[in-house]
Order: structure tokens, then sequence, then C-alpha cells
């Protein structure tokens, strides 16, 4: 209290607390911090076992696939664009994975991978032309190529199954892989997150990304490239969720056309609980990870807990509620502060 | 066509250029030279094609004719990143910001300073952010979102932006719409300096003070023509006046004379706040008013909010002398207000179904027997209305879709007079309609109010407005700013009244 309190310079524009709206988001996603401590803790005190190293890798492992896809669906989402077609798409690439080693046992596991990643990539190139050039809203073309790509991969398979005997051991053994103590999978997990938030932080495709999702039309006249833009987006989406299949492969070895079936949801209700606004423009892949790891959380956590599996669907989508009231929470308030300078424009 | 024999050719000119949209020809034959150290205004009604040619000379539009001229050159500005390579900037009319981006990336996007390994330097962005508003004068925090900013500082935020371009062409579509006296003054002083340091600014308002303050040539554009390029030295705000409204006055409008009655609609103090506020007016029945105005000056949204699509804050609006209930336009229909709006594709009508259906829409529950729609009772009920405003269509059944623009408003018209109302309320009722059709509109109008019904009109076209309205409402940034008798109202009061301007025009 010694220091006297500055004034307010005398040309101050905008009114209100200019950081407001950015702290909110912070404490948006230190929230879903938070709820996911206390989920921890309070597991933990109902039963002790919950944290032994076993369980936490296995939290991690489950936690893996879901943020590498919501990490994929934030920079789509941002864009005010969706692909629903990640679990297809994930389950076409763990399946490409499986038939190469059935295939050709000989090839190297980097080279699987990356045809893996591949598939994933040719398969967001499809949804970002068809996005950018037919020029439909991508929740319609992506519920389409979610049937054709799963459609394709039920052709390719046509009733068989990979087990994990047709996979090489190295292969199958990358989930069990620890660095430093972490799981390899959930240091991939990690660097995918790490290396996004990098570039959608500190690169100017990264930024246009969101101005794109946060006004499409400045967007256009501020002369981005807004289709090609898309189409990064869209294919950098489709080759993590590439990339994700081939962990699932490496994971589960068992694999059919079923795989990922219905993922999409989870992944957009990981982005959405993360703070990743659904109308575009805002959002941190940080959040959505976070949203990831805590819905795997609280699918482990409540069985614990004795709460009925029919209540942890209910809690998944009380969670989306929420986030989706804080969304529009932040809009009003910002729409009663603009009032007095907004005119609606002829 | 032929060049100028000028020493150096000017950074920017439009040759001939025209560019139409579907059948409106929003721009015809229009050259525009855009020169080295000089401020150029561009003066023009509603629709006269001033933010057409802003779009092409910024990229975003391409012309159909003619050509875009850079130091001479012929030059095609394939998107609006072209032109802004060439050194054009734009401040447009409407803010044009990222909502989610920090203040100083909306003003770099895509220009952001780079640091090490091409990543964006925050700081560096930070610091010329400040520098840009310290030349402004104001201060804005450049890391605040620029959601909810006021419009004001949107439009100085935009304005830093065009600054930052270094650009060698500035075009401002009326920047000073928004802004307080201090910072136009500044914002003049920027374009001022711009100038002295050689570059070519183009400057649009409706604030003929400042183009007179500001600007060294004007250029006068009507109906999408060019009409006139003059040294401001030269002319007078009423000889700009005259060059933008000067048009014949055709007796295409022949409003009946009619006996007036009772007031039906009664507007008082009706506010919205930061839209318009403290609205006052009523009409009678049997009479014509018309709600002119430059737009933007909020008079679609004053009858939106008559008829309760939007709310308001204060004021009553009553019909008949009953208080209507804000917001509802269940009230308002029942209470026999009709609105025919501005946008019919969008907000008059549904374009994927049928001429009936469109025709019947508002009265899906008096045609309707034990809950269901029979097919023959819409037609019936369509096939009344349609005759007598004879809409020209191979059938009923076909979609409204297929109808011309002024077919398409006899719809809309058919469907709200077909509830019968007390009051209607037309916007813009012939935009976009071909002259003949326009002449039955104004027939019918008028006809209407001649059978007692009280009729308010939104138009931005003068002609309409004198040729047709009883009493002429002006609104000017919100408000009311002169109601005009049928006598007194001619195109230059309406227009001096529309800008803001003091009632004796004659400048010195």
């Amino acid at each position: 209290m010694s220091t006297p309190v500055t004034e307010t310079p005398l040309e101050e524009h905008g009114g209100g607390d200019p950081r407001s709206s950015r702290r909110l988001r912070q404490a948006r996603e230190l929230g879903i911090l938070l709820a996911l401590v206390l989920l921890v803790v309070i597991t933990t005190l109902v039963n002790p076992g919950f944290l032994s190293s076993q369980s936490i890798d296995d939290l991690l492992l489950g936690a893996t696939l879901l943020t590498i896809l919501a990490v994929g669906q934030t920079m789509v989402i941002v864009t005010r664009c969706v692909d629903l077609s990640v679990g297809s798409i994930l389950g076409l690439s763990a399946f490409a994975v499986g038939t190469l080693f059935v295939s050709f046992p000989s090839l190297p596991i980097v080279l699987v991978a990356l045809a893996g990643v591949l598939v994933g990539a040719a398969c967001g190139l499809v949804n970002g032309t068809l996005v950018a050039t037919a020029r439909v809203p991508a929740l319609v073309v992506t519920l389409g190529t979610l049937y054709v790509f799963r459609g394709i991969d039920h052709w390719w398979a046509s009733g068989t199954q990979i087990n994990a005997a047709d996979m090489p051991e190295e292969f199958l053994g990358i989930g069990r892989t620890s660095l430093l103590g972490i799981p390899l999978p959930a240091v991939i997990a990690v660097a995918v997150v790490l290396g996004a938030g990098w570039y959608l932080g500190s690169y100017r495709s990264g930024r246009e990304l969101y101005a794109i999702g946060s006004e499409p039309q400045a967007a256009r006249l501020s002369g981005i490239p807004v289709d090609r833009r898309v189409l990064g987006a869209f294919i950098a989406n489709g080759a993590l969720a590439g990339l994700a299949g081939v962990l699932y492969a490496a994971r589960f070895g068992t694999l059919d056309a079923t795989v990922g079936t219905g993922l999409e949801l989870e992944v957009v209700a990981a982005a959405v609980v993360g703070g990743v606004a659904i109308f575009g423009g805002s959002g941190t892949v940080y959040g959505a990870a976070l949203g990831a790891v805590l819905l795997t959380t609280i699918g482990s956590a409540l069985p614990i807990l004795q709460v009925n599996a029919f209540w942890q669907q209910a809690v998944v989508g009380l969670l989306i509620l929420v986030a989706i009231g804080m969304d529009r929470l932040l809009a009003v308030r910002t729409a009663r502060r603009l009032r007095g300078g907004e005119s609606s424009g002829a | 066509m032929g060049t100028q024999p000028s020493p150096a050719p000017p950074p920017l000119a439009l040759v001939e250029a025209a560019k139409s949209f579907g059948m409106v020809k929003a721009l015809q034959g229009v050259s525009l030279e855009l020169r080295a150290g000089e401020i150029h205004a561009l003066c023009g009604e509603n629709g006269a094609g001033k933010s057409t040619l802003v779009k092409t000379i910024a990229g975003v539009h391409q012309p159909d004719e003619g050509h875009i001229e850079v130091d001479g050159q012929p030059t095609v500005f394939a998107g609006p990143a072209d032109a802004q390579r060439a050194g054009v900037a734009v401040i447009y009319q409407e803010p044009t910001l990222f909502p989610d981006l920090s203040v100083a990336e909306n003003i770099f996007i895509r220009r952001q300073p780079l640091g090490r390994g091409r990543r964006i330097d925050r700081s560096a962005m930070r610091a010329a952010t400040n520098r840009l508003f310290a030349r402004l004068g104001v201060h804005i925090d450049p890391d605040r979102p620029a959601r909810g900013l006021s419009i004001a500082d949107q439009q100085l935020v935009e304005i830093a932006k065009a600054l930052s371009f270094d650009a060698r062409v500035l075009i401002m579509d009326e920047p000073t719409a928004a802004l307080s006296g201090i910072e136009v003054e500044r914002l003049f002083a920027v374009a001022r300096s711009l100038r002295d340091n050689g570059a070519a600014v183009l400057f649009i308002s409706h604030r003929f003070d400042e183009v007179f303050a500001l600007c060294d040539r004007i250029t006068v554009m009507r109906d999408g023509r060019y009409i006139s390029t003059e040294p401001t030295a030269e002319l007078t705000v009423d000889a700009v006046v005259r060059s933008m409204v000067g048009r014949d006055v055709t007796a295409l409008f022949p409003k009946q004379e009619t006996d007036v009655g009772e007031v039906v609609l009664d507007v008082a103090g009706l506010t919205r706040t930061g839209v318009f506020s403290d609205v006052n007016f009523s009409v009678r029945s049997g009479e014509i008013v018309a709600l002119a105005g430059l737009v933007g000056a909020g008079r679609s949204e004053v009858v939106r909010a008559i008829f309760g699509v939007d709310g308001y804050d204060a004021g009553t609006v009553r019909v008949g002398g009953t208080k209507l209930t804000a917001g509802r336009p269940a009230a308002a229909m029942a209470a026999g207000i009709a609105l025919v709006p501005e946008d019919r594709r969008q907000q008059g009508l549904v374009m994927e179904m049928s001429v009936e259906r469109n025709a019947t829409l508002t009265r899906r529950w008096a045609l309707s027997r034990f809950g269901l729609l029979w097919r023959r009772a819409e037609e019936r009920a369509a096939r009344t209305w349609t005759d007598r405003l004879q809409v020209k269509a191979g059938h009923l059944s076909d979609l409204v879709s297929t109808l011309s623009g002024g077919n398409q408003q006899k719809v809309v018209l058919a469907k709200w007079l077909a509830t019968e109302p007390h009051v209607l309320i037309v916007d813009e009722p012939t935009r976009g309609i071909d002259v003949g059709t326009k002449a039955e509109v104004h027939r019918l109008l008028s006809e209407l109010a001649g059978q007692g019904m009280a009729v308010l009109m939104v138009s931005s076209e003068l002609p309409e407005v004198l040729g047709m309205a009883d009493r002429v409402l002006v609104m000017h940034e919100g408000r009311i700013s002169a109601e005009l008798s049928r006598s007194q109202a001619t195109e230059e009061t309406v227009m001096y009244a529309a800008t803001g301007q003091e009632q004796e025009g004659s400048a010195a």
C-alpha cells in the first residue's frame, strides 16, 4: 500500500480491463488443471491404488491418442471448421499399418509409421480440398468423409482382422518403452502438443489460422490465403490422426475395420472442454490437451469411485455444457461492454 | 483511353472500369486518377458505387471491363494481397478486425516482425504498435484483444494498420464516421503528412466540411457513373450536392391525394443505446411517411425495433392507441403492423419454397383446417393477392427464386397485405427492381394509402422519397434531424439534413 497508485494515462482507450478476456482464457486452462488435480486427489483418497505407477502409465497411455487427436482438431476448429472424420482416419491409418506389416514383414518400423501418418495426411488433404473448393461447411463435408473413409476401411479389411502376432515385437513394444519413466507414446503426445502450441503461437501462418476463425471476411480482406491455410490445417489434422492410428496399432495390436469408431465426438468434446471456441478464433492446444487428459481421467476415476458408467457420460456432457456456458458468458460480457458503441450498419 | 502526358504517371489509376453484380451495374466506365502528393475526395449518394470502387482498387473485386494502372502500367489485382504489394492500404467503412487477436497482431497480421527462426518477435511488434499509436496521439494497449474495443478505437486501430504499411496509396472509406473531433483532427494531420511525403490519398466522406477542409480535388459519382472531377477551390458545397443528386425527378411516382385520418402508428422517445436515440414520430391513416437518410443512419434499425425484431431500451410504440410489447413481432402483427424487410432474399422470402407457399406464409393458421394446410386453400388465397399485384409467375407452384426481383418483391408485399395490416412498413421497397415494376410498386403503395392504410417507407432513393411521401423524416447518425412536409422536401434539403449540415448551405 506504500506505493502511490499511478493515474491512468490521459488517453487510455478501450475502457474496462484490457486483459480481462485473456486472463479469463488462462483462468479457463487453470480451471481444467484444477479440476484434474481435484479429481485425482479425491480418487486417490478413496482408493490409494489409483496413483500406483502402473495406473499412471495406463492413464497416460489412454490419454495419448485423445490428446494427439485433440491437438489436430484444435488446429481445425480455430479456423471455424471441424473435422468429424478423425475416428475413421485413425482406423484407416491403423489398418494400413497392420496390412503393411503383414504384407512386407521386413519393412523398417519407421517407414511403416511414416506410411500411417501419410495415409492420414492424404485423408486430410481430401477433407481440406472439399471444404475449400466445394464451399460446403466442414461439418457436412467431414460427416460425409467419416462414412466414406470408414467404408474404404471395411472394403479393405473385408471382414479380416490383424492380430498382434502379425506385427513385429519391437513395434508392439513402443507402447511399453519408456523414456525417463514416461511411456514413449506419452512423450510423443507431449512433443506434439508443444510443437503445435509453438507453431500456432509464434508463426505467422499459425496466427493466421486464428485470424481466419475469428473473422473470415476480414481475413480475406487482409490478403490471407484463407483456402490454403484451411487446407493446411486439415492436412495437419489428418497427419496427426494418422499418427494416432500408428500408436493405436502399436498399443492394441488387434486391428479390424471398426477401430476408432465414434472417437470423433470425444475429440471434439476434449477440445471444447479445453476452451477451444467451437466458432473458431480462440483456444489453445494446451487447453485441448488438458481437456483430453481430464476426460480420460474421468473415464478411469469414476469406476474407482464406484460411479455408474451411465453417470460417466453424463459428467462429460455436463462438462461440455459448463465449457460452452463459459464461452457464452464471455461473449455476453463483451457484448455488454461493447454496447453503446456498436451499430449494426445497414 | 488516352493516357495523360503528365511528367510522372499517377501511382494508381482506374481506367474505364465497369463492374456488375448480377443485374445491378455498380460501376460503369469509371476512371479515377490518384496522384502522388494529393488528397482526393470521392463523393456520391448511397449506392453511387463508391464502396465498389474502393473494393476494386483494393483487389477485392476484379473489374468486368477496364483495368487498374499502377505507375501507368496496366495491372491486375487478383486479390487483396496483390493490392497490398502494390502499396495500396485501405481503411474500410466497417472495421475489419479480428476480435480474438491482440491489437498489435491486428495491425501487423501477415507482416509481423520476425525474429530468429522466423518466429514472431512480439516485443518488436509491441514497440512498433506503440510508435504508431504515438504518431496518432492515442494510447491503446497493444496486447489487449480487439474484442471489446469501441467502434472509434477499432477505427483508430484500422488507421494505425494503414499507416504501418507505409502505403503509397491510402484509401479511406468514411473513416471519420465514428471518430470525435480531436481524433478526426489527428487523422487529418496524418493524412496531410502522408500527402506531403508523396503518398496519394483517397478520402470518402459524407461530411462536406471535412471534404473541403482536407481535399485537393473532388470527384463525384452518381448511379455507378463518373460525373466530374474538379479542384476543391473551384467548388462549393452546393455545387457538389447538385452534381451528387442531379438527376431528373421523373413523374414516375404518382402519389394520389388522400384524406389523412387518425394517428395509427405513434412512436415516442424510441431509443436503442448506440444505434438510435429519442426517435419521435407518428403516421396517420392514409399517409405515406418516408424515412430518409444515409446508409447506417439507423433507419432500418428503427423500423425493426417498431416491428419487434430487435428490442429497444426506452420509448414506446403505439398502434391505434395500444402500446406494443417490445421485442415481439407476433404482437406487432396482431396489432396490424406489417414489415416488408430490406433484404427480401434473406428476410422476406423462403427462396426454396413456391410462390403460393411464400404468399400465404403469414396466414398459415387462418388457412388451415383441422391443423392441416390444404394446398387448394393456399392456392386460392395466394391467387387473390398475386392477381391483384399482377405477379408474373409461370405457375404459383414455381419456386419463388425463379422470379425476377420485382416480382419477388410483389410476393413479399402480397404476403403481408394478406394480413390486412393497418400499418405497412416498407424498407427499401424498390431496391434492385426495374423501372416498370418500380412504378407499379409505387402505384400500389399510393393505392393502399388511399384506402386508409398508414405507410412508413424507408428509402435511400431521393426521387422515390420526394415523389411518394406526404412527409419526410430525415435521420442522421441515429437521430431524426429534420421533418419536412411535402412542399419543403427537395433533394437539397433532404441531403443537407441527411449529412447533418446546417440548413443554409452556401459555403464561402
